[in-house]
C-alpha cells in the first residue's frame, strides 16, 4: 500500500517515511503530566478521567502505564489492575479488570460470603483541542473525548437486582487546565452513561434504563514538581430500585516517587453502595509508566 | 527646521537598529531588529517576582547554572554543541531580567528565528525546563514564583520546538 502510494508527487514524504519510523520516542513529559490512573483505567485522577493522555511520551513517541488501585470501604473491598497505552501524546488506549468484593453483605443478601463482582473496562480516549500544560497565555483548555466499553462478569445477579444489562458502555469529553501560575491543575468531565455503581452493579434498571449526562470535577493543587493533591466529585445514575446510588467524592494526594511510579492515597466518600450506607474508606493507587 | 533635523539625527540610531548586537567575546550573529518583543513574553508588573528571584544576581546565579547544566545533561548536550555560551548567558540573563521587571532591555533575536535550524522536540524542551527548575531551586526561588515564570515561559514551546 505503502509502495504503491509512492508516485511523483509525494516521493519525498515516502523517503521521509522510514525515517519517521525509526524515531519513534520514549518518555519526555513532564512530572505528574501523565495523570494518574482512573479506577477504570483511564489517564486521569482516580475517580474521573481528565483530558491528559497516558504514558510518558510526546508528540513523537509511544509511552504506556500499568497500576494496581485498592479501595477498602467498610462493607467492600475493590481491586483494579489494568493497562494504557499513550501514542503520540494524543490517543490513549487502555484495559483495566475490576473485582467487587462484597464480603458479609453477600451473605446477608444471599449470594455468598465474599461474592464478587467483575468487570473489563476497554476504553478509548483522544486529545482534540488544546494543550493544558503550555497554552498558559490562552483560557482554551486541553480537550479530549473518550470511550469505554464495559462487561460484567454476573450477569444473572446483574438481572436479579433489577438491573438490565451485564454489557454497556459510555461516552465522555474532559477538559483539563493547567493555571500554572497559581500552580492549580483543573478538571470537568461529562459522561453519557447509564452504569450502575459504575457498571460494577450493571447498566440501566427498572428505575431507569436510558444514558444520562454525568458531571464530574477534579482540582489539584501542586505543592511541587512531585506532589499533587486534591479532591474529585462524581455524579452517578440512580437506576436500581432495590438500592439508592450515591455521587462520589475524593480528597487525594499522588506523589511521583520516580520518574517512573506514582502513588496515590486518598480518602473516599463513596456513599450508599447496594443498600449499605456510608461506605467511606481509603483508596490506594500505585502507577507504573514510562 | 533646525529642530527637526537635530530630532532626526538623534532619533537615527533607533532606525538603524537592525545591525545586530554582539559584544566582545560573542560571535557574529546575523543582522536583526532590537526590540524587547523579541523576549516573547511581556513583563510582569510589580517587583514581587524579581525579589522572589533575588534580583538580578539571582538571575544571573540561575542562568549561569542552567547554560552549565544544559551542557552536561545527555538529553540537551546535543542541540547545543555549537552554541556561542558567551552571548547566550548574555541574552538569556537580559531576557529573564526583562520578564521579570529587572529594569533590563532583551537585545537578543526572537524566539522563532534564534530556535529554528536547531530542531529542538519537546522531550527536550521539558528537559529544558527541569533543568531550570533545578536552578531555581538551587537558587531558593519558591515553588509558586517558579510556576508564575514558567507561565511566561510555557506558550513559547510553540516557537521553540520546531519537529
Ligand atoms: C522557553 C524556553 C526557551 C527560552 C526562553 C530560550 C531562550 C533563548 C535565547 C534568549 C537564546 C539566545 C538569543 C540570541 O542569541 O539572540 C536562545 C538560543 C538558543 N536556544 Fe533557546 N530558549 C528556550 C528553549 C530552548 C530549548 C528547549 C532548547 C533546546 C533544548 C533551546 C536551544 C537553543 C539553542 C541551540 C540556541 C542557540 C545558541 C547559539 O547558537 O549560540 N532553547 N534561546
Amino acid at each position: 500500500m505503502l509502495v504503491r502510494l509512492c508516485v511523483a508527487p509525494i516521493v519525498l514524504a515516502c523517503a521521509a517515511l522510514p525515517a519517521v519510523a525509526q524515531e519513534i520516542e520514549t518518555g519526555g513529559k513532564l512530572r505528574l503530566t501523565r495523570g494518574i490512573s482512573t479506577i477504570e483505567g483511564q489517564g486521569g485522577g482516580g475517580l474521573t478521567p481528565w483530558a491528559l493522555i497516558t504514558g510518558d511520551e510526546t508528540d513523537r513517541g509511544i509511552g504506556a502505564t500499568a497500576h494496581v488501585t485498592a479501595v477498602e470501604l467498610p462493607d467492600y473491598s475493590f481491586l483494579s489492575y489494568g493497562v494504557g497505552v499513550g501514542l503520540f501524546d494524543r490517543v490513549e488506549l487502555s484495559y483495566t479488570h475490576q473485582e467487587f468484593d462484597t464480603q458479609d453483605v453477600g451473605a446477608a443478601l444471599g449470594l455468598g460470603q465474599g461474592f464478587t463482582f467483575g468487570q473489563d473496562v476497554f476504553a478509548a480516549k483522544v486529545r482534540v483541542a488544546g494543550d493544558a500544560v503550555y497554552d498558559q497565555d490562552k483560557w482554551l483548555p486541553q480537550i479530549a473525548l473518550g470511550a469505554n466499553w464495559k462487561s460484567n462478569d454476573q450477569g444473572a445477579v446483574v438481572n436479579a437486582i433489577g438491573g438490565s444489562d451485564d454489557e454497556g458502555w459510555e461516552t465522555y469529553a474532559s477538559a483539563t487546565k493547567v493555571l500554572l501560575d497559581k500552580s492549580l491543575l483543573l478538571n470537568g468531565t461529562l459522561r453519557w452513561t447509564n452504569a450502575n455503581q459504575t457498571g460494577l452493579l450493571g447498566y440501566g434498571g427498572n428505575l431507569n434504563d436510558d444514558h444520562e449526562l454525568m458531571a464530574e470535577a477534579s482540582i489539584g493543587w501542586l505543592l511541587s514538581r512531585n506532589l499533587l493533591i486534591g479532591g474529585e466529585y462524581r455524579m452517578k445514575p440512580d437506576n436500581l430500585a432495590i438500592a439508592q446510588e450515591d455521587d462520589w467524592l475524593d480528597l487525594y494526594a499522588a506523589w511521583s516517587v520516580t520518574r517512573h511510579i506514582t502513588i496515590t492515597g486518598a480518602y473516599a466518600d463513596l456513599g450508599s453502595i447496594a443498600t449499605f450506607d456510608n461506605q467511606r474508606g481509603v483508596y490506594f493507587s500505585l502507577q507504573a509508566g514510562f | 527646521m533646525k529642530h527637526i533635523l537635530l530630532a532626526f539625527l538623534f532619533a537615527a540610531p533607533a532606525f538603524a537598529q537592525s545591525a545586530p548586537v554582539t559584544l566582545p567575546g560573542e560571535e557574529e550573529v546575523d543582522a536583526y531588529e532590537v526590540s524587547n518583543a523579541n523576549a516573547g513574553a511581556k513583563p510582569f508588573e510589580s517587583t514581587t517576582m524579581l525579589e522572589a528571584f533575588h534580583g538580578r544576581e539571582g538571575i544571573s546565579r540561575i542562568v549561569d547554572d542552567l547554560v552549565e547544566q544544559v551542557q552536561k545533561d545527555p538529553r540537551t548536550i546535543e542541540v547545543f554543541r555549537a552554541s556561542d555560551f558567551v552571548r547566550l548567558r548574555r541574552t538569556l540573563k537580559e531576557q529573564f531580567c526583562y520578564i521579570l521587571n529587572g529594569g533590563c532591555s532583551y537585545t537578543g533575536r526572537d524566539m522563532v528565528k534564534v530556535h529554528e535550524d536547531h530542531g529542538v522536540v519537546a522531550s527536550e524542551f521539558n528537559a529544558l525546563v527541569e533543568l531550570l527548575q533545578d536552578a531555581m531551586d538551587r537558587e531558593g526561588v519558591s515553588f509558586g514564583a517558579q510556576n508564575k515564570f514558567l507561565a511566561k515561559l510555557a506558550p513559547m514551546k510553540r516557537e521553540v520546538v520546531v519537529r
